[in-house]
């Protein structure tokens, strides 16, 4: 096979890999999308957040360490301990529950039945919120975050690869965190689809996504549903801020990659679990095979908007998305 | 929950233990009682003063010209409203204010008047839903799908199976229920709150907007309910013919205010409810 060839089908590869990075976003938006039909533009921040919580909890640091300090004069810094990944990350889901819990407790339950508009607003300023409250617990200093994950490229693959091509041909370069990343992700869609399609929960899940009165009427609580898919929406979020944090370090423009997840949702389809996976690849793939191929005649630099235009496309030509629910107004 | 037998009286002689009706169907002893309820939206006022009771096994309804207050009444019991003042007496206790879903997992189930039904999800999922507060199984045995979620699970569907028999809606089983007429629609929404298997089956306008040969079946269909499953029932109707038919005692009301109360005869001949309804002659 003419080398060429095989450098494409590796940049594919490496796309299909960033691409399951934005579905892990993307899921965390239609989660709560289709069970409140708000769009969460915290989404990305509670990923961030996740993300800092877990490394702070995990090496033991004092959380509002600086507002301590400045406020009673102290010197706290670390907690004389350290913990261990698994109890650090099982700590952090509960945070996101806690904070799932709060969010419903002094935003959500207070805006029942306004406009969608609305809650947009809410959860613009939640986002903002969320973000200064990272800062001030945490700190705002990049951070490495180190959960046992393997990492670097994978030398097997490298070397059973490597007789495709010819001399110049080492094989294919793939990094062991994608390829972790695209099975947890696999996972995860499969269960929260089992668990949407065939449990009680699930099914209360999908019947207040679609009418509020008439889920009150089965005895169906709300206040209660919210909690239950914020809780699931921040779990996805936990996972995603370790990938990316692994990736990148855990850093504050962390929360711009919700930004990315916007053209994924657009082309999935806001309301889809499936929809979310498949955008991302798409997205992912088709960002870096562009780059690849065209991107060198025009200047380069093409991913940071490829995503969009092609996102732009799709508003033209499919609105409700490739999997989205078929927009039929009866009249 | 009929009786076999010679019935101990025949018409609809009111007794404090109950009675049985003229086509041999039990009435029962009060199983909700609403006392002197008041529901005021600001300065307007929904409902004054009214005081009525249902009882076990009966079909009653509630009629009166639009605007009276028959759905406010409806949401008052279901829950959705809460009344300023006045008490609600289930099965002999007060009960405290409610939210609608504790209300629901009481057994009272319910439809809208404008239909109010899962548009995305299939007939036999928007019925299963219906099943919810009969639901027992915990979250994480739900979540894993394991040993007794899976019986119950398949124990319910086989209830919906015949609920969907009964409402003769076989063939729509997985039809997206917003891609259904509305006279089907409106048989979901009831086979929804059957689903429920409930004590007290409130119906909001059943048979608003349908032509006579669905109101038909819908007559049909809640008299089976009543008559086969010995479910109480409280209805709301315009349609003053159909209402006459089906129910065994009737509530009117006019302007918030309750105007006549008794047998489908009685109410009849009341002057008020003649009033109420044909205008009264000024000269």
């Amino acid at each position: 096979m003419p080398d060429q060839f095989l450098y494409a089908i590796e940049v594919m590869i490496n796309g299909l890999m960033t691409g399951v990075l934005y579905s892990l976003v993307a899921l965390g938006f239609v989660l709560i999308f289709k069970a409140s039909g708000v769009f969460n533009y915290a989404q990305g921040v509670l990923a961030l957040f996740a993300a800092l919580t877990l490394v702070g909890l995990q090496r033991g640091q004092v959380p509002f360490a600086h507002l301590i300090n400045a406020v009673f004069g102290t010197e706290v810094d670390h907690f004389p301990w350290t913990l261990p990944s698994l109890i650090a990350i099982i700590l952090t889901i509960g945070v996101m529950i806690l904070l799932a819990v709060l969010v419903e407790r002094l935003v959500l339950k207070h805006l029942v039945n306004q406009e969608p508009i609305i809650l947009f607003m809410a959860t613009i300023g939640l986002a903002y919120f969320l973000e200064g409250l990272g800062d001030i617990m945490w700190g705002s200093d990049i951070k490495m975050l180190d959960v046992g994950l393997p990492q670097g490229a994978s030398r097997w693959v490298e070397s059973n690869t490597k007789w495709l091509g010819g001399e110049g041909f080492y094989g294919f370069f793939i990094d062991k965190l994608d390829m972790v990343a695209t099975l947890v992700a696999a996972i995860l869609v499969i269960s929260l689809t089992l668990f949407s399609q065939y449990s009680k929960q699930g099914r209360a899940l999908r019947a207040v996504a679609d009418d509020h009165q008439a889920a009150l009427s089965v005895g169906i609580s709300l206040r209660f549903i919210w909690v239950l898919v914020w809780s699931i929406a921040g779990f996805v979020a936990l996972v995603a801020g370790i990938m990316w944090g692994t990736k990148s370090g855990v850093q504050f423009s962390l929360s711009l990659i919700a930004l990315k997840a916007l053209p994924v949702l657009m082309l999935g389809g806001f309301t889809s679990i499936p929809g979310a996976i498949v955008g991302g690849l798409i997205i992912g793939v088709g960002e870096k095979l562009f780059e690849f191929t065209i991107g060198g005649m025009i200047g380069g630099a093409t991913e940071n908007w490829f995503a969009y235009v092609l996102a732009l496309l799709f508003l033209v030509f499919r609105p409700q998305g490739l999997f989205g629910e078929k927009i039929i107004e009866r009249v | 929950m009929t009786t076999i037998g010679a019935p101990v009286s025949t018409g609809t002689e009111k007794a404090a233990g109950g009675w049985i009706t003229a086509d041999g169907r039990t009435i029962g002893e009060i199983m909700m009682e609403m006392r002197n309820i008041t529901l005021r939206f600001g300065g307007v006022t929904a409902i004054e003063d009214i005081s009525f009771d249902i009882r076990k096994g009966e079909i009653r309804a509630i009629i009166g010209p639009n605007g009276a207050g028959k759905s406010s009444m409806l949401n008052v019991i279901s829950g959705f409203y809460v009344p300023q003042e006045g008490e609600i007496l289930f099965h002999g206790a007060q009960r405290p204010p409610m939210r609608p879903y504790e209300v629901a997992r009481q057994g009272i189930a319910r439809t809208f008047q404008n239909i109010a039904l899962f548009k995305g999800m299939s007939t036999l999922d928007n019925i299963m839903t219906g099943r919810m507060t009969l639901m027992r199984t915990g979250m994480a045995s739900q979540a894993l799908w394991w040993g007794k979620a899976q019986a119950e699970e398949s124990a319910h569907r086989e209830a919906v199976e015949k609920i969907i028999d009964f409402l003769e809606i076989q063939t729509i089983r997985k039809t997206p229920v917003g891609r259904l007429p509305y006279g089907l629609q409106k048989r979901v929404e009831l086979g929804r709150a059957l689903a429920a298997e409930p004590k007290l089956l409130l119906l909001d306008e059943p048979m608003a907007g349908m032509n006579v040969e669905e109101k038909e079946d819908m007559s049909r269909f809640i008299l089976d309910v009543n008559d086969e499953f010995g479910t109480t029932i409280a209805l709301i109707e315009h349609d003053m013919g159909v209402v006459m038919d089906l129910s065994d005692r009737v509530v009117v009301m006019d302007y918030g205010k309750k105007i006549g109360d008794g047998t489908p005869d009685e109410v009849r001949n009341n002057k008020e409810v003649i009033d109420a309804y044909l205008g009264v002659a000024h000269d």
